[in-house]
């Protein structure tokens, strides 16, 4: 496998995609991780130079909305779905120190 | 009447014929959901107090005259990742168990308008990722054909519910063929459209420049008069497509004389079964006997589509999937005081296996010192094989090739190696990549009893060319079915 | 010998636009709805929804793109960067990274120590956070997504300051000119401009820049001044301890007049921008940018240069009058109803500054119309009502734009014209008042001040103070003779 995956990593990769494994979780996505990668590195087998990378398959360009009010009060239903609520806010852990 | 043996436009024409009525159809639908859901698993939701009221008020619309087109009074299942307001909408995960929508898919909206029944919402791989529909968190979906057999996904839910009746027909979502896969392990035809044809508005996002929506049903015919339904513009959904060319119906035509069939040799190479290989090539002997071209030829860059498509799609999914952290909607971990804390436990407890994989390849592939190795390589490959779909149909009118490398897996057997699992997507994964409209149809069956499929691919903005192909096909192939195969 | 530090200031502004909708929905941007009432799936990141780019920001962003000299990127597009905040809904914020829609640009700044440009780095847009509540009672957070998906651009400039006189200087500057454009109203106490400081110190004479910071949360000119000055210090007080800066985010307290760091360890400040696959490109073609130039409005310099030469008017007035955007159009629209320049401009000078400096009024949230001004003004022509009674009416028009004409007529504040009640009031003015009386026969001319002031006291101000004067004069010389 030329791809190593160190613990670092995933912690890292963990905090960024706000996921907690556990040491056995870990384990594994050090492995897969690193077997996907090494598929991945496949790519580099290939010559892009001078290709622009393409995020949209069709050149479609300038897709706008006017500037008009559209929407009105959905608040109650907004909150239908929130696991915590308080006067028409959502409730979340405290975030300020 | 045997409603089970008709198709959604037979159905429909009998209920305007008032030989049948629309809470007969639904009533039908929900007894084989009666009968087989219990073994089968195809619905995460089943809406029956809902579908039947539905139904008699669809057919007081059909009776004055209101609803007329060839999908009004029809049983519809649509896969639990399309918003469908005040209904259960999941995305087969924990962390949207609880999730009722405030709106919904325009598809869905298009269907309804059309007067077609939505009876619930079908399981699938969670999110999406997968593909055989095990990934979800509400159990197995089973193949209707042999029920120690995944249905494949990830759209295995809508697949299986059509082989089984227990719908007529479904709407599935295709990111790497998980409309096309899961329609060829189940025998059943189904299409992924160019992108951009269907709008993705209420469609929950796994891969958003891959994600098309479109029919899984019983033949060409139900595909076509689908499509035309769903497909249109929406000033919603950003990259949604004008199209003036939507009336697929129109290409239901026998005949495909002089059209040009290219066979991309790279398909047919080692990993593909024997038994799916020969079914496939003879459906193209088939084709060439009514009068089509059939030539092989090397599209190139095969065994590239895969690790592009996994870094694509994975980076997109671990941006689209930020939203689920339990405030807003959805599963929100237990007694967490800080809000990190509440953040990571809920989504680690939320997410299954699959999706928190892809979820931590996509943040890895996308941060600080591995986004131009990675991401931007990924993008430039998808721009060379495009290029090479490109060339071949500056050639061929058609490509045709199998939907995947074997039929349906046995259950329990494709999770264990991820890389095995993503290899089984290979003839899928570039028609999505290079945005283009792709169908399966049912072409045979291996000798243990399983369905095989041939997959059609086509230039973007033609798939008339490949509905024509299909019905014609399809037309020389004669009855197919899990009931005609004396099942 | 102490030495020398040179401290290098680079700005991020970012500006709220004055558009009616959101960036990619049509949920309203007014101010002060209930919590969470203007909103929608698109701007709470409800699964399933899509956002669609509101043309008015891209212009918006174009005509302040050309006012700050910037070259407009042509194919511009919009990248998410994604990180995790309740405010956040989606936690990834519709940005621009990559292709930002302006580049290279610059303001020119005038201070004591003369004229200088300031580098524009680029101008993109971008969607605003929601806001968060500190819930005492819960020891929670509530969450409101009114703000979340206004359009913002963010404005960021290059190095080029160098203390607080310059940074003022160039934030006049850019809100002058985005209220000129109309694209926002710039009120950082509403923090719909709202600027981030990049500092760092360096010995004079060095080349290399040293360690910067970005001090968050400065919402007055006053506490940017005082937010520069605490983080020089503090730089170079670690410097002098031979200790290094460290590069990080700090929030400013005003009212402790410190800053403190805003690292966590779960903050990894790895955003992972990308292209968002959900929004197509943007090409601004030449037609279009034509367009928007040609829409551009007449900023303050030729404005100034404009006035000059239509208005008789002081210079120094020239220079209030078009410090505001509102101001110069009140100024405008008055004079165009026919009033005098001079006449409105005093106005303007006179009595609306006074009013706004002790009510603490932006210049943009000035109500009066034109109209009542000029009625205001032309009742004071016709004699109709008193200077004293017009001050009186225009502290109403100020805090509630009345028309001065019914009001006068309706409080009755017109001018007395009776010479009868005027001349009854002098005389009894005159009798209870004979220290005044004897003074002012005495030789103390300045005496008669005192009797006109007391006789349009007792008048309630509705007299005409030159006929006041006369009328005593008058008597006055009766009692003389």
């Amino acid at each position: 496998m030329a791809n190593i995956i160190s613990d670092e990593t995933i912690e890292y990769v963990g905090i960024l995609a706000k996921l907690e494994l556990s040491d056995e979780e870990k384990e594994q996505a050090k492995k897969d991780m690193g077997r996907m990668l090494d598929y991945i590195d496949k790519l580099g087998e290939l010559d892009t130079t001078g290709v622009e990378p393409m995020s949209h398959v069709f050149p479609v360009e300038n897709v706008f909305r006017e500037d008009v009010v559209t929407n009105g009060d959905t608040r109650e239903e907004l909150l239908t779905n929130a696991p915590g609520e308080k006067d028409g806010m959502f409730m979340v852990p405290r975030t300020f120190e | 009447m045997d409603l089970a043996q008709m198709t959604a436009v037979e159905l429909s024409a009998a209920i305007r014929e008032k030989k049948v009525t629309v809470r007969e159809a639904v009533e039908a639908s929900l007894d084989a959901i009666a009968k087989r859901e219990e073994s089968l698993n195809c619905y995460v939701t089943v809406d029956r107090e809902g579908a039947l009221q539905r139904a008699d008020e669809v057919q007081k619309k059909i009776d004055d005259g209101t609803l007329t087109g060839p999908l009004a009074g029809v049983p519809v299942a649509v896969k639990d990742n399309m918003c469908t307001k005040g209904m259960l909408t999941t995305c087969s995960s924990k962390i949207l168990g609880n999730f009722v929508p405030t709106f919904t898919a325009d598809a869905v909206i298009r269907l309804e308008e059309a007067g077609a029944v939505i009876l619930g919402k079908t399981n699938m791989d969670e999110f999406a990722m997968g593909s055989t529909t095990e990934t979800s968190a509400y159990g197995v979906t089973r193949n209707p054909w042999n029920e120690g057999h995944v249905p494949g996904g990830s759209s295995g839910g809508s697949a299986a519910a059509v082989a089984a009746g227990e719908c007529f027909f479904a709407l599935g979502s295709d990111t790497g063929g998980s409309i096309r896969q899961p329609a060829s392990f189940c025998g059943v035809v189904g299409m992924k459209p160019t992108y951009g044809t269907v709008s993705r508005y209420g469609l929950i996002a796994y891969g958003s420049s891959l994600d098309q929506i479109g029919p899984l049903c019983k033949d060409v015919t139900d595909c076509a008069a689908i499509l035309e339904i769903i497909a249109g513009h929406d000033p919603k959904d950003s990259t949604s497509m004008k199209r003036d060319d939507t009336d697929f119906t129109s290409a239901l035509q026998e005949d495909v004389a002089g059209m040009k069939i290219g066979i991309p040799r790279d398909y047919f190479g080692e990993g593909l079964d024997p038994e799916v290989k020969a079914s496939v090539l003879a459906a193209a002997e088939l084709l060439k006997a009514k009068g089509a071209v059939v030539e092989e030829f090397d599209l190139s860059l095969v065994d590239y589509a895969i690790p592009a498509y996994y870094t694509i799609a994975a980076a997109e999914a671990s941006s689209n999937l930020e939203r689920f952290d339990g405030i807003k909607y959805g599963y929100r971990a237990e007694d967490c005081e800080e809000l990190h804390k509440m953040y990571k436990k809920t989504r680690s407890q939320g997410f299954g296996a699959e999706v928190k994989r892809r979820i931590m390849l996509g943040s890895f592939v996308l941060s600080s010192g591995y986004y131009d190795a990675y991401y931007l390589k990924a993008l430039r490959v998808k721009a060379l094989i495009k290029k090479a779909f490109d060339d071949a149909f500056s050639r061929y009118d058609v490509i045709l090739g199998p939907a995947a490398p074997t039929t349906a897996p046995e259950l329990g057997k494709s999770l264990q190696d991820p890389i095995q699992m993503y290899l089984g997507d290979i003839y899928t994964i570039s028609v999505n990549l290079a945005g283009l409209p792709g169908i399966t149809v049912p072409c045979g069956v291996d000798s243990k009893g399983l369905p095989i499929g041939v997959q059609l691919i086509g230039d973007c903005f033609r798939e008339k060319k490949l509905l024509r192909m299909a019905y014609t096909y399809e037309k020389a192939r004669g009855p197919f079915g899990l009931d005609k195969e004396g099942r | 010998m102490a030495r020398e530090y040179e401290t290098v200031i680079g700005l991020e502004v970012h500006v709220e636009l004055a558009t009616r909708t959101k960036i990619f929905c049509g949920c309203s941007t007014a101010f002060g709805g209930e919590p969470n009432t203007h909103t929608c799936p698109v701007c709470t990141g409800m699964p399933g929804s899509l956002p669609v780019l509101n043309k008015k920001v891209l212009e918006y962003a174009v005509a302040v793109g050309l006012a700050a000299n910037c070259k407009i990127t042509r194919y511009c597009k919009f990248d998410r960067k994604n990180y995790f905040y309740p405010d956040n809904p989606q936690n990834y914020q519709i940005s621009q990274l990559y292709l930002p829609i302006c580049r290279d640009g610059y303001v020119e700044i005038t201070t004591e120590s003369g004229t200088k440009k300031v580098g524009i780095h680029e101008i993109h847009m971008e969607e605003d956070a929601g806001k968060l509540i500190h819930d005492e009672w819960e020891d929670c957070t509530l969450v409101d997504y009114n703000r979340s998906g206004v359009p913002l651009i963010e404005i960021v400039s290059e190095p080029d300051m160098r203390n607080a006189d310059e940074v003022i200087a160039y934030l006049e500057k850019l809100r002058l000119m985005i209220q000129y454009l109309g694209a926002s109203d710039c009120k950082l106490q509403e923090g719909s401009m709202r600027a981030d400081v990049n500092l760092s110190v360096r010995e004079v004479g060095a080349k290399e820049f040293g360690t910067r910071t970005e001090m968050k949360n400065l919402n007055s000119f006053r506490a940017i001044a005082r937010a520069i000055e605490g983080e020089r210090e503090r730089q170079i007080d670690l410097l002098e301890a031979g200790e290094a800066v460290v590069q990080e985010t700090r929030r400013w307290d005003d009212g402790k007049g410190v800053s403190y760091t805003m690292r966590s360890k779960e903050d990894a400040q790895d955003y992972r921008y990308f292209p968002d696959p959900d929004l197509t490109p943007v090409h601004v073609s030449d037609e279009w940018l034509e367009q928007i130039r040609a829409a551009q409005p007449e900023f303050r310099e030729e404005k100034m240069e404009r006035y000059r030469r239509e208005f008789d008017i002081p210079d120094y007035d020239i220079e209030i009058i078009t410090g505001a955007k509102r101001m110069a159009d009140l100024f405008e629209e008055t004079v165009a109803l026919g009033t005098e320049p001079k006449k409105v401009s005093n106005w303007l000078m006179g009595e609306t500054m006074r009013l706004m400096k002790e009510t603490e009024t932006d210049a943009a949230d000035l109500c009066f119309s034109p109209e009542h001004l000029a009625k205001l003004i032309s009742l004071v022509d016709a004699k109709a009502i008193t200077n004293t009674v017009a001050k009186e009416v225009f502290e109403v028009m100020f805090a509630k734009d009345i028309d001065p004409e019914s009001y006068v007529e309706e409080k009755g504040l017109k001018t007395v014209n009776d010479e009868g009640e005027l001349r009854s009031t002098v005389e009894r003015v005159i009798a209870e008042n004979p220290q005044s009386v004897s003074d002012y026969l005495g030789g103390k001319e300045k005496a008669i001040g005192f009797l006109v002031g007391q006789t349009m006291k007792a008048m309630k101000g509705k007299a005409d103070p030159g006929s006041v004067n006369a009328l005593l004069k008058e008597l006055l010389s009766k009692l003389q003779a």
